[in-house]
């Protein structure tokens, strides 16, 4: 059976050509970059080449790009590392709908007596403004919201809160894992301070990520050991890793236009069909400020696990916030915040495409989605006939 | 992904005996469409008294409708008598187990089967309505249930007891309560598994002390909190004094349920100190309000 990969906002197949490139670094040139000898020292100047490569696709200088162990440890780095150097300032403000690498991190700082703010949002995912610069005083150490959530691909107006935040002169990091290589995003002129990228959700591999840090930004280093990322990130590099990195983000900044027009087509296909042919069912998140990949809709009356297995059985492959897909009892923290009542929160199923998708694919989904729900409906109490 | 054994799948893909009885003998739901699952059961008898046809409607994941689907079957050519006798490890076993969190399906079939069949015989209630005293306000689970799955399923964790009844998996606040019915279930064995978690000490120092209280608000009082869309933050100790305030809605809390002073004093000379005495920090409502809305 061929497998429909419908989960790109989980992780991402390797680009074949990013496969290529890495594929020296395991048993040719296996060098450690400090090393004094040639053999070494010639895959620090690849590093250096795929340092320039993520610099170029974020609109940076290659200095301000430290490589890390991923997207999580990218959030950590900025969060903690921002906090230890400014020891004065106890205050944190975030969202309710960041992702768990964030939100997790502050609410452990909570338990460390730090002072965290989480701004709800709207029915459509959308923050207010206006709650955020109420709450930014002299104790606030760092703003951190993220670039576009994961599950609804909502996109939260980064630079504007950038402007706000640089404007009240606290740090501001944004996790922008779902955005890079989505949208168009170039950090030259931007106020971002500290700006997190993960390499398997962009085709690189997993285990490689990377933290923006703007030129002239306060922050003490996690891990502590050796010299490697300037004394910013101590632990020999992932080599292989921070090459398929340097090629992925050259890959997705040749691709940005088709992800903004043949990625966003499927999508929009796929979404205008399942909410037309399936009865009861409702789309969230703000439709304008969306990433083009990601869709995500609630199907009153049945539950988002049943129909990944049903969906499963056909090869697709979908995410769902549902309590039981999660294997915690409660529905998504996003989807709840945005006010989602339980019920479609319970029956909510994300689809999320990449550049890899083909039209096939979302037309053999669209054939069995209505399918699918007329077959869990037909077992729901809740339906009525 | 779970591990669901070839019979859950079977039955989720192809289940069995799915709809309603016209005019059942006995009518038996559970669950709600907030709670994540839901299950209507019916059923008709013959005339020797056993049931002659079963059938069952689920909102759920797989392991819920494959649950159902497994139930109807079991009990089918079952008198009452026998019937009543299922135990939500009986429905679990027939399916070759179950992913441990997961076993709560089992137990909403069970409850099903109960309420059909007290339907039947008092042709009551057909809902599975809580009796007793509400241990997890989360999920509606009573404390009757709680030590039920606990004793017939030989639970000794309070991780368990989520598990198989849900209690305790939304905002942990009654975890303590659930540990304190299984020891008196369990006794010993109950003992055995539970791990203290900070056995009070005899002389403080003021860091000892500044410590043990900001663990105890971390660990006790502000999950709880949390949940409801409030929070607690240490503001000082001075002495025996510690002085905390509130956050979001729990100023709302306060003036209906429960006044949270004496939650957090409680907790605090139970985990902390005999001699400790809470006080709300003044000026609280000044000051910037997580979790707002």
């Amino acid at each position: 059976m061929k497998t429909i990969y419908f989960d790109n906002n989980a992780t991402t197949k390797v680009a074949d050509e990013v496969l290529e490139e890495m594929k020296p670094f395991f048993c040719e040139l296996y060098g450690n970059p400090s090393s004094m000898h040639t053999f070494g020292g010639q895959t620090g100047i690849k590093i250096r080449h795929a340092r320039e490569r993520v610099a170029a696709l974020l609109g940076c200088e290659p200095t301000e790009i430290i490589f890390t162990a991923g997207g999580t440890e990218s959030d950590n780095t900025a969060i903690m590392g921002t906090l230890m150097a400014m020891p004065n300032k106890r205050k944190i403000i975030t969202t309710r709908v960041e992702h768990p690498a964030v939100l997790t991190v502050c609410r452990e700082l909570e338990n460390h007596g730090y002072t965290v703010v989480e701004l709800p949002v709207d029915k459509q995912g959308q923050l207010d403004l206006a709650e955020l610069e109420n709450q930014i005083d002299d104790d606030t150490a760092l703003v951190t919201i993220m670039y576009a959530n994961n599950e609804t691909g909502v996109v939260f107006p980064i630079e504007k809160i950038a402007e706000m935040v640089a404007g009240k002169g606290v740090v501001f990091h944004t996790d922008a894992v779902q955005a890079i290589g989505k949208i168009p995003l170039s950090l030259s002129k931007s106020n971002i301070d500290l700006l997190s990228i993960s390499g398997h959700k962009l085709h690189a591999p997993k285990g490689v990520g990377a933290l923006y840090v703007k030129k002239g930004t306060r922050l003490s280093p996690l891990m502590l050991g050796g010299h490697q990322e300037a004394g910013r990130r101590a632990g020999t590099e992932n080599v292989p890793g921070i090459i398929g990195l340097g090629k992925a983000c050259e890959l997705a900044a040749e691709n940005i236009e088709a992800e903004n027009s043949k990625v966003k087509f499927l999508r929009d296909k796929l979404e205008n069909a399942i909410l037309e042919k399936c009865p009861d069912c409702r789309l969230n998140g703000d439709k304008q400020n969306r990433l083009p990949n990601t869709t995500n809709i609630s199907l009153e009356y049945i539950e988002g696990e049943a129909i990944l297995l049903m969906l499963d059985k056909y090869g697709i492959c979908a995410s769902s916030g549902s309590a039981c897909a999660s294997g915690s009892l409660e529905p998504s923290h996003v989807l709840r915040a945005m006010g989602v009542p339980f019920t479609a929160a319970h029956g909510s199923i994300r689809f999320s495409l990449s550049r890899y998708s083909a039209e096939e694919e979302v037309d053999y989904t669209i054939e069995k989605m209505p399918e699918i729900v007329n077959k869990l409906r037909k077992l729901s109490p809740f339906v009525v006939k | 992904m779970w591990e669901y054994t070839e019979k859950l799948k079977e039955h989720f893909f192809n289940p069995r005996n799915v709809g309603e009885i016209k005019n059942p003998d006995g009518v038996g739901e559970v669950g709600s469409l907030a709670c994540g699952d839901a299950l209507k059961l019916t059923f008709k008898l013959d005339e020797n008294g056993k049931i002659k046809d079963a059938k069952f409607k689920t909102f759920g994941c797989a392991s819920a409708i494959a649950t159902s689907s497994v139930l109807t079957e079991m009990i089918k050519g079952k008198t009452i008598d026998e019937a009543a006798k299922v135990t939500n490890k009986d429905i679990a076993d027939y399916l070759g187990g179950l992913p441990e969190q997961k076993m709560h399906c089992s137990v909403m079939g069970r409850e099903a089967l109960e309420a059909a069949i007290e339907n039947y015989q008092t042709g009551g209630r057909k809902k599975h309505e809580l009796e007793g005293k509400v241990v997890c306000n989360c999920f509606g689970v009573t404390e009757k249930e709680i030590e039920r799955v606990i004793t017939e399923n030989d639970l000794t964790t309070v991780e368990q007891v989520t598990n198989y009844c849900k209690a305790g998996g939304g905002c942990g606040g009654c975890k303590g309560e659930i540990e304190k019915i299984i020891e008196k279930v369990q006794g010993d064995k109950a003992k055995a598994a539970a791990v203290l978690a900070h056995p009070k000490v005899g002389k403080l120092t003021n860091i000892k002390k500044i410590q043990l209280v900001q663990q105890t608000i971390n660990e006790q009082i502000r999950p709880a909190l949390r949940a409801h869309g409030g929070n607690i933050e240490l503001i000082d100790v001075e002495g025996n004094k510690v002085i905390v305030a509130f956050r979001g809605m729990c100023a709302q809390c306060m003036m209906t349920e429960f006044t949270l002073k004496d939650v957090v004093e409680a907790k605090l000379k139970e985990f902390v100190s005999d001699s400790i005495l809470v006080e709300e920090q003044g000026d609280s409502t000044k000051l910037p309000h997580n979790h707002r809305g």
